[in-house]
């Protein structure tokens, strides 16, 4: 049943989230860590084990797939909502700092992306008696 | 009878913020296939007329909640508030593989550090050449570069003037739009087209809303890798601005 999935996911969500305010309030910050992350480490482990073992019936997931489909909808109701004016009467301060935070990151997004291939492009080429599984 | 029918719509906000919210993505879908010949995504124009509704809903109400203050369309504040949106990205991760989300696991570590670091420099930097000097301010200013849940969260903790506040939330409104709006156009360029690069763009970028809707208008399929990582990026920067960051800014302007 469609529901199946559906509460499956609300299940991992608030799971996933419950452990996100722990961590945050372990650390003393203010904010969920990595909520969202262990929401979906959650759903993955869960929907495996659930279809390893044959209780997962594509109706079930169903119910899963279309929350996927409405991630976009979603996503754009959530920009509807952003205080743009806010944004943009922050003046020149918010503007450099928040442009240049952007374009800098997104410079560093190459360099840091080879960063995580090297290893692997050297284990494949030169030293194949490294282990892949300590690349983390 | 005019009365009648808006009473009965302020009670259907979430029907209308579905039907709103699809016609707006049908046109930009439109738009996208008729002006850009699908070279500009359908949901990376959705996302900008999001974004345009917004700033007309900010504009019209003077609210801070963009289109969602209009009480016609509050819906849209449900819709794409932070429960469904969790929900909604939690989802796309059925699906995604687990080994490629591991494999990424300790770059990944590496860009959360080093894309909180280059933020708050940046903001920070900025904040200087505006010719703030004390501590509190320009680390404040440099956390709302990280994203604008870090600048509030460091400012409170520290104790910044609301001016500095409001600014710090400003520069980290900018980033998120800013990342909505260019990550689709600059992908192919940064070599955004594989889950390992959406997952350090994820934990170098780290907002969490400009991730996820940069990655929509991009490549759907990378959504969760993406995300995956900048769920952690929020929280990091919480800890280090009001503690590490702060002490290194204050050894430099005391």
């Amino acid at each position: 049943m469609v529901i199946y999935g559906v509460a499956l996911l609300a299940l991992c969500s608030v799971l996933g989230l419950l452990m996100g305010e722990a961590l945050g309030y372990l650390f003393g910050v203010k904010s969920n860590v990595g909520g969202v992350g262990f929401a979906m480490v959650l759903l993955i482990g869960m929907t495996g084990w659930l279809t390893n073992r044959g209780w997962f019936k594509p109706m079930s997931a169903s119910g899963i797939v279309f929350w996927s489909g409405m991630y976009i909808p979603i996503v754009v109701a959530m920009a509807a909502q952003q205080n743009v004016v806010g944004a943009i009467k922050g003046g020149p301060i918010a503007l450099l700092a928040g442009a240049g935070s952007v374009a800098l990151s997104f410079a560093l997004v190459p360099a840091l992306a080879r960063l995580g291939r090297a290893p692997r492009a050297a284990a494949s080429n030169s030293a194949p008696s490294s282990k892949p599984k300590e690349q983390g | 009878m005019s009365d009648v029918l808006y009473q009965a719509l302020l009670k259907n906000g979430l029907l209308i913020a579905f039907a709103f919210v699809g016609a707006t993505v049908g046109v930009s879908y439109w738009v996208s296939q008729r002006f850009t010949a699908g070279r500009l995504h359908g949901s990376a124009i959705a996302v900008f007329a999001g974004l345009l509704l917004a700033y007309a809903g900010g504009v019209t109400t003077g609210g801070k909640n963009g289109i969602a203050d209009v009480p016609a369309l509050a819906g849209i504040g449900l819709l794409g508030g932070s429960m469904l949106r969790d929900f909604a990205i939690v989802a796309t991760a059925f699906g995604a593989s687990f080994a490629d989300l591991r494999r990424s696991g300790l770059p990944v570590v590496v860009a959360l550090f080093v894309g909180i670091l280059i933020s708050f420099l940046c903001g920070a930097m900025v904040a200087i050449a505006f010719g703030y000097r004390d501590a509190v301010s320009i680390t404040t200013l440099g956390a709302g570069a990280v994203t604008y849940i870090v600048g509030p969260v460091t400012g409170a903790a520290l104790g910044a003037t609301s001016e500095v506040m409001a600014l710090s939330i400003a520069a980290g409104l900018v980033k998120a739009i800013l990342v909505m709006l260019v990550t689709p156009l600059v992908a192919k360029r940064i070599g955004l087209d594989n889950p390992h690069t959406a997952m350090i763009f994820g934990g170098t970028l780290g907002t969490n809303s400009g991730v996820a809707a940069g990655l929509a208008g991009t490549d759907p399929k990378l959504v969760p890798y993406g995300v995956m990582a900048a769920t952690f990026y929020t929280g990091l920067g919480c800890l280090l601005a009001p503690s590490v960051l702060f002490f290194a800014i204050r050894l430099v302007f005391p």
